[in-house]
């Protein structure tokens, strides 16, 4: 039993990674009804960005402020130049150039900080939390921010005037352009707010999975995985369906005999899929009803 | 995020391509034939190999092509069929000795079942969450060939190494060209075939089926019958596809058919022009060439440089090879009337 308990613990400190990747591609869902393959590089990026700010001497919650900022306005950049343009274009175009935003960051990246590993800090301080072994201060910080970030979205969403005009462009764009709202801007704030939390997501990972180009691959997929299985249209069930990927793939790791890190990962996905097959909607999603 | 949502117009997630601008006229296809058939005699041996490949490809992005813009659902998991394709065609020959050519009919069989029964839970699931599970079946793939369980037939992480065939009756060909040949004529073939599904009932059930679910279910069409064959089908043609790739690299392992493969499949189908079969060739020509012309662009930044050049393409031409066609086509009809 106490093998199970701290199973269940580790997985939540590794879900909480998910979890945070899994926040981020769900504000970019509601905003454009897309996932965006290349939010990993772009908090990847962002990271780093932040970890240049630091080697220059900035202190790190004065690198943390910049580097939010910074990746809100270049959210916000990107779908201007690249993707308003293809906003008429066939959903399978925007794929593709999901892909090649990813292929041209995780390039430059390589290209300025190279594709050594680096050692990235934490402001939480990395003892045990609470005296536990497996959980560590800055999983427990990291968890929080994760939690507060979903608090201030829910207030954000529910009681902002923007918050009410995004959601308004997000369900009905036709009624909210006639009520006057400028949904073209919505989606770009929907960009500049996913990227803001992707770079949040990345300088809390970072510490865990260290910093360089390629860290956000593995971390991406279980946070589409999250988000998929918490439900696309839920925050707080992407948060959700990030411990829970994290709790199954640690106790799957443990208990079942012969899967090595090697299957973990078809194994959570695998579960992921008999999760949809059963609910598609996901677990805490609102299944979305369709006028014919 | 609200409470009542509601899609009233929702854009088909696939654009309807009506079935005759799905091929090429009489004159072009010969002419693209002719091409084919000739370039190899001058050309040396490894570029034989990679118009082999060009082939292969082509092959593998029609498939589907076949999936998405005949019947309108996404995969990312081409690489797992084309993965299970080469390593039946690789064990049939390396284990059990069998003739190349006898083990493509059965890989295509193989991964159309494969694909069928794929198809069954994915007929629950459509747009991003299709594309999730069929990239989870895709990243699982590489992991399943190297279980130790299988690692007796598959070779494990080392893969397997599988003879070239020679040219039969003692024709004058090198090994490099015999193939070509033999590649090309089996893509000819499975090109027709397409084209004559895609034409015949059961294409246009699966147009329908692309165009409006329900209005095809209320026209008798059975929807989850003909998904599910689409996704079989599709998975044949990659797994002949991918018997064809064995043989021509002499080498299956693990790790030739990553989540990498199918997204270079997907991008080959986007811009080849979706729904357009003989833009396969074109987006195969762009996935096999542009990561090379990259490279030696810039070496450092080929990612970043590859890129571009994709955002150049759907900028420029948003549909693909196929809009190119069609512009050009309506310049030849000005310039007859002129």
């Amino acid at each position: 039993m106490e093998l199970f308990a701290n199973q269940v613990l580790a997985g939540i400190a590794t879900g909480a990674i998910y979890a945070c990747m899994a926040l981020a591609v769900v504000m970019i869902y509601q905003a454009i009804d897309h996932l965006n393959f290349a939010q990993g590089e772009m908090a990847m990026f962002s990271t780093f960005v932040s970890w240049q700010l630091m080697q220059w001497g900035v202190p790190y919650w004065g690198a943390f402020v910049l580097t939010v900022a910074f990746s809100f306005a270049a959210g916000i950049v990107i779908e201007r130049l690249l993707f308003k343009p293809l906003a008429k274009a066939p959903i399978l175009t925007n794929v593709a150039g999901f892909i090649a935003l990813y292929a041209i960051i995780n390039s430059v990246a390589g290209l300025i900080w190279d594709f050594t590993i680096k050692q990235y800090p934490t402001p939480f301080g990395s003892s045990p939390f609470l005296g536990s072994q497996l959980i560590s201060t800055h999983q427990a910080g990291m968890i929080g921010i994760t939690l507060l970030m979903l608090l201030l979205l829910f207030f954000f969403f529910r009681f902002t005037r923007v918050g009410l005009a995004m959601r308004a462009a997000a369900s009905l764009p036709e009624s909210a352009r006639l009520v006057g709202i400028n949904t073209s801007w919505m989606i770009a704030l929907g960009w500049g707010m996913a990227s803001a939390i992707g770079s949040i997501a990345g300088m809390m990972i970072a510490p865990v999975v260290f910093l360089e180009p390629n860290m956000m691959l593995g971390v991406l997929i279980y946070g589409f995985a999250a988000a998929v299985l918490g439900g696309l249209t839920s925050p707080f069930g992407a948060v959700m369906g990030g411990f829970l990927v994290g709790i199954f793939e640690n106790l799957v790791g443990t208990y079942i005999p012969g899967v090595g890190n090697e299957l973990k990962l078809p194994i959570a996905l695998a579960l992921i899929i008999v999760v949809l097959v059963v609910k598609p909607a996901g677990l805490f999603g609102r299944a979305i009803v369709k006028r014919v | 995020m609200s409470a009542a949502e509601e899609i009233v117009t929702e854009a088909p997630a696939v654009e309807a391509v009506p079935k005759r601008a799905m091929t090429l006229g009489y004159g072009t296809s010969l002419a693209v034939l002719a091409a084919l058939i000739i370039i190899p005699l001058f050309v040396k041996n490894f570029i034989i190999f990679q118009m082999t490949m060009l082939l292969i490809y082509a092959l593998a992005v029609m498939a589907l092509n076949i999936l998405t813009g005949g019947s309108g659902q996404f995969s990312l998991g081409q690489s797992a069929f084309y993965a299970v394709g080469a390593y039946t065609s690789a064990i049939l020959m390396e284990h059990a000795g069998m003739n190349y050519a006898l083990t493509l009919p059965i890989a295509g069989i193989i991964c159309f079942g494969f694909g069928f029964l794929f198809g069954q839970p994915a007929l629950r699931l459509s747009g991003v969450y299709l594309a999730l599970a069929t990239f989870a079946l895709a990243t699982a793939m590489p992991q399943l060939l190297k279980l130790g369980y299988f690692e007796h037939w598959t070779g494990g992480v080392q893969g397997l190494v599988v003879t070239k065939p020679d040219a039969p009756f003692g024709l004058p060909l090198s090994q490099d060209m015999w193939l070509y040949y033999f590649t090309l004529a089996v893509s000819i073939a499975i090109y027709l075939a397409s084209v004559n599904l895609l034409r015949s009932r059961s294409g246009r059930a699966f147009m329908a089926i692309r165009d409006n679910e329900i209005a095809a279910s209320a026209m008798g069409v059975d929807v989850a019958l003909y998904k599910t064959l689409a996704f079989g089908v599709s998975a044949g043609i990659t797994g002949v596809a991918g018997g064809l790739g064995a043989i021509a690299v002499q080498f299956v392992a693990p790790d030739g058919y990553t989540i990498q493969l199918a997204i270079s499949l997907f991008l080959g189908m986007v811009v080849g022009g979706v729904g357009w079969l003989p833009g396969s060739i074109v987006g195969s020509a762009f996935i096999i060439f542009v990561p090379n012309i990259a490279e030696g662009i810039s070496k450092g930044l080929s990612g970043a440089v590859f890129g571009v050049l994709l955002f150049l393409v759907i900028f420029l031409v948003p549909h693909g090879a196929r809009q190119v066609a069609i512009v050009a086509q309506q310049l030849a009809a000005k310039l007859k009337k002129n």
